[in-house]
C-alpha cells in the first residue's frame, strides 16, 4: 500500500455547452519521501486531477474514483473533513503567487492565521514560527520583512513566502502547481533546489506539475504524462526520458531545444491540442498521431505495461516496435 | 559601419521618469534607467537574440528601437539614417521596414476586427492606394504562408488557439514585407509543441525572404536555436556579446555563466548530477542600481574594484565582448 494511490480517477464539469471530461481514469501512486511529476500542455487535466484531490473543482465539477492518502479515502470529503487534511497533512503551491496570496493583509497575518487555525496557537507563537519558516526559505530579514504585503516581494520572494506558508503545518505531501512557470530561470533554479532541500530535509512527498521537461528531469522520481485528460505514460524519470514510449512523449522531447544540443530543426507535432469539449472518440492524441491506425479513432487505448523494465507503463494502440 | 549592416545601434539610452514613493504633486520625480548605453550593430539576414531576466530593459530596447518609447541619448541608424532624429512623417516611411511581433498573441489582436482586417491593416496604413483585391490576394497569400487556412478570414482573434493567434500576429507583421522583425517574447505563452512549430515558421521565413530578426525571450534554448548572435542584458547593461555558439560554449561573464547553468536540460542524467551556478538574491531596483558594475551585488566574483569602477565593455577575443573586470 502506497503512501498515495490514486485509482480510476474522473473529473467531469457541467457546463452550459454540455459536459467536459477533464480528467479521464487516471491512476497513480507515489511514495513517502519521493516526487512524481506530472507533464502536459495546457488543458491536459494536470491541475484538475490536484484539484480533484485536495477538494478544491469549480462548483460544476464532479469527481469519481478512489484518492487514497495515508491509507484514508479522501476523495470528495465535505470541507471540513478536508480541512483536517489540508495544510496540516498535505498543502499545495500554486504558479502564481501573485493571486495566490490575499493582497490586503500582511504576510505575518496570513501565515500565522494558518497556525492559530490548524495548531491553536497564540498570535504571537504563530508569527514567531511564521518568521522561522521565512527564514528556513531563505528570505533575508525575515523578522521585519514578515511585516510587509505581498506586493512588496519579487516575484520570486513571494514563491518563497507561498512555500514557507505550505510547510507551516509540515505536510507529508506538497503539491506543487507550476510553481515556476511566471519566474526567470535563475530564480526558478533557486526554487527548484529550495524544494529539494525541503524534501530531504522532512521527507516531504512532493506532486510537481508542470510543462517544462528540464525541470522535470531534474527534479523527479517518476513522470507522468498526460494528453486530453488521459495518461499516456508513466514510469520513472529515467526510463521515460532514455526511452519514451508513447508517440506523445517522443513528440514532446524532440520539440524542446536543448542547450547542449546544436541546432537542427525541430521536429514539432502538428496541430493544436485538443479541444476538451470535442474529445475523439478513441485515443484522445489520435488526430496528431503520425503512426495513428485506424482503430485509434475507436478505441480508447489502456495504460498497459511496456514489458521492458518494472514501472514503466503506456496507453498506445500501436506497439513499441512499430513507432519508429 | 559595414555594408551589409542594416541597423546600428549606438550608445542608447532610455529614462522613465517615475514619482517615488509617498511622493506629493511638487515632488521632483526620479529617474529610472531602463537602458544604459546599449551598442550593436545587426546585418541583414541575421538574428539576434536578446536575453536577461525580466526588468532588465529587453524590451525597452525594442520599443526604443522603434520608437514606441523615447530614448533619452544615442542612436538607432537604420539604413544610413537615424531614427531618433527623423520627424514623424519620415520615421513613417521606415516603420513599414521594421515590423513587431508581441508576446501576448491574443492582446496584441484587436478583438472586434476579424483576421482579415487585421493582417490587411498595416497595409491600407502605409499603401492607402491599394485596391481590395490586391488586399484581398496579399491578405490570402500572406495566411497561407504562415499555415492559416484562407477560408478563417472571417473569423475573430477569440475563436483561435494560442499558437493561431500568434500565426496571425506573424502574418500582419510580415503582409509589408518588412526587412526587420522585432519579436518580443513571440513563444513563451505558448505550449511546447506549438513554440516548435513557431520557431520553425519563423526561421523558414527568415530563410526565404532574408529577414533580420531580432528575438528577445528569457528561454535560454530557445533563443540558441534561432540566434546567429546573442546579447545579454542586466540591469539595462551590456553584460556579453557573441556568435551563439561561443557564448555557451565558452561564457565569459559570470552572470551569463549563471544564467546557462539555470537552465534545465531534458535529460535526468545529465540534469541530476549538473553542478549549479546559484545566483543569489533578486533583481537589485533600477531606480536605485548599484555602483561600478550593476550585477556585483549578486556576483560570486565580485571584489572590490567592482563597486569602484564599472567594467569597460570590450572585446575579450574577436567578436566576443564581454563587461567585467575578471574575464580572461
Amino acid at each position: 500500500m502506497s503512501f498515495l494511490e490514486v485509482n480510476n480517477l474522473n473529473v467531469e464539469f457541467d457546463t452550459a455547452d454540455g459536459k467536459v471530461r477533464a480528467v479521464n481514469n487516471v491512476n497513480f501512486s507515489l511514495e513517502e519521501g519521493k516526487t512524481l511529476a506530472i507533464v502536459g500542455e495546457s488543458g491536459s487535466g494536470k491541475s484538475q486531477t490536484v484539484f480533484a484531490m485536495m477538494g478544491l473543482l469549480a462548483h460544476n465539477g464532479t469527481s469519481v474514483g478512489s484518492v487514497k492518502f495515508d491509507g484514508n479515502e479522501i476523495l470528495n470529503l465535505t470541507g471540513p473533513e478536508l480541512n483536517l487534511i489540508r495544510a496540516e497533512k498535505m498543502a499545495m503551491i500554486f504558479q502564481d503567487p501573485m493571486t495566490s496570496l490575499n493582497p490586503y493583509m500582511r504576510v505575518s497575518e496570513q501565515m500565522a492565521e494558518v497556525l492559530t487555525h490548524h495548531r491553536g496557537l497564540s498570535k504571537s507563537d504563530a508569527v514567531k514560527e511564521s518568521v522561522a519558516m521565512l527564514d528556513a526559505v531563505q528570505i533575508p530579514e525575515a523578522k521585519s520583512r514578515i511585516r510587509m504585503y505581498p506586493h512588496e516581494f519579487s516575484g520570486g520572494m513571494r514563491q518563497r513566502v507561498m512555500i514557507a506558508m505550505s510547510l507551516l503545518c509540515q505536510p507529508k505531501l506538497l503539491i506543487a502547481d507550476e510553481p515556476t512557470t511566471a519566474l526567470d530561470v535563475t530564480v526558478q533554479a533557486q526554487i527548484m533546489k529550495l524544494l529539494s532541500d525541503i524534501q530531504k530535509e522532512f521527507g516531504t512527498a512532493i506532486i510537481l506539475i508542470t510543462h517544462d521537461l528540464g525541470v522535470v528531469a531534474g527534479n523527479s522520481d517518476d513522470t507522468l504524462v498526460m494528453y486530453g485528460g488521459q495518461v499516456m505514460e508513466i514510469g520513472t524519470t529515467e526510463q521515460v526520458y532514455a526511452n519514451p514510449t508513447h508517440p506523445y512523449t517522443q513528440g514532446l522531447m524532440s520539440a524542446v531545444p536543448r542547450l547542449d544540443h546544436d541546432g537542427t530543426e525541430l521536429t514539432t507535432i502538428p496541430g493544436n491540442p485538443p479541444n476538451m469539449m470535442l474529445l475523439p472518440e478513441g485515443c484522445p492524441f489520435c488526430p496528431r498521431c503520425k503512426f495513428a491506425k485506424s482503430e485509434c479513432k475507436t478505441k480508447v487505448p489502456e495504460l498497459i505495461f511496456t514489458g521492458t523494465s518494472g514501472s514503466h507503463y503506456r496507453a498506445c494502440n500501436v506497439a513499441v516496435e512499430e513507432l519508429v | 559601419m559595414n555594408n551589409d549592416t542594416i541597423l546600428q545601434v549606438d550608445n542608447l539610452k532610455v529614462t522613465f521618469d517615475i514619482s517615488p514613493e509617498g511622493a506629493m504633486p511638487w515632488t521632483k520625480s526620479q529617474s529610472l534607467l531602463a537602458v544604459d548605453g546599449v551598442s550593436f550593430e545587426l546585418k541583414a539576414g541575421e538574428t539576434l537574440g536578446i536575453v536577461g531576466e525580466s526588468g532588465c530593459g529587453k524590451s525597452t530596447l525594442a520599443r526604443a528601437i522603434i520608437r514606441m518609447v523615447p530614448a533619452k541619448d544615442g542612436k538607432v541608424v537604420w539604413l544610413g539614417s537615424d531614427l531618433l532624429t527623423l520627424d514623424k512623417k519620415t520615421m513613417r516611411g521606415h516603420r513599414k521596414e521594421i515590423q513587431m511581433i508581441f508576446q501576448d498573441p491574443l492582446a496584441s489582436l484587436n478583438p472586434r476586427m476579424n483576421v482579415g482586417e487585421i493582417i490587411a491593416e498595416p497595409l491600407k496604413t502605409h499603401y492607402p492606394k491599394t485596391s481590395k483585391s490586391e488586399i484581398k490576394t496579399k491578405v490570402k497569400g500572406v495566411m497561407e504562408r504562415v499555415g492559416l487556412l484562407p477560408n478563417l478570414v472571417n473569423r475573430y482573434p477569440h475563436e483561435f488557439s494560442g499558437g493561431q493567434c500568434q500565426r496571425i500576429g506573424i502574418a500582419r507583421a510580415l503582409i509589408l514585407k518588412p526587412k526587420l522583425i522585432i519579436c518580443d517574447e513571440p513563444v513563451s505563452a505558448l505550449d511546447v509543441s506549438i513554440q516548435a512549430q513557431v520557431v520553425n515558421l519563423l526561421m523558414e521565413l527568415q530563410e526565404e525572404m532574408g529577414l533580420s530578426i531580432i528575438f528577445i525571450a528569457h528561454d535560454l534554448s530557445i533563443v540558441k536555436h534561432i540566434s546567429t548572435r546573442i546579447l545579454v542584458l542586466y540591469l539595462g547593461n551590456m553584460m556579453e556579446m557573441a556568435n551563439s555558439a561561443d557564448i555557451y560554449a565558452n561564457p565569459r561573464h559570470p552572470y551569463t555563466q549563471a544564467l546557462i547553468s539555470a537552465v534545465p536540460i531534458p535529460d535526468p542524467i545529465i540534469e541530476k548530477n549538473k553542478e549549479l551556478i546559484l545566483i543569489e538574491g533578486d533583481l537589485p531596483s533600477p531606480i536605485n542600481p548599484p555602483s561600478g558594475c550593476v550585477f556585483r551585488t549578486r556576483c560570486r566574483m565580485a571584489q572590490d574594484i567592482c563597486s569602484n569602477e564599472k567594467p569597460e565593455f570590450k572585446n575579450a577575443t574577436n567578436d566576443h565582448k564581454v563587461a567585467c573586470h575578471f574575464s580572461s
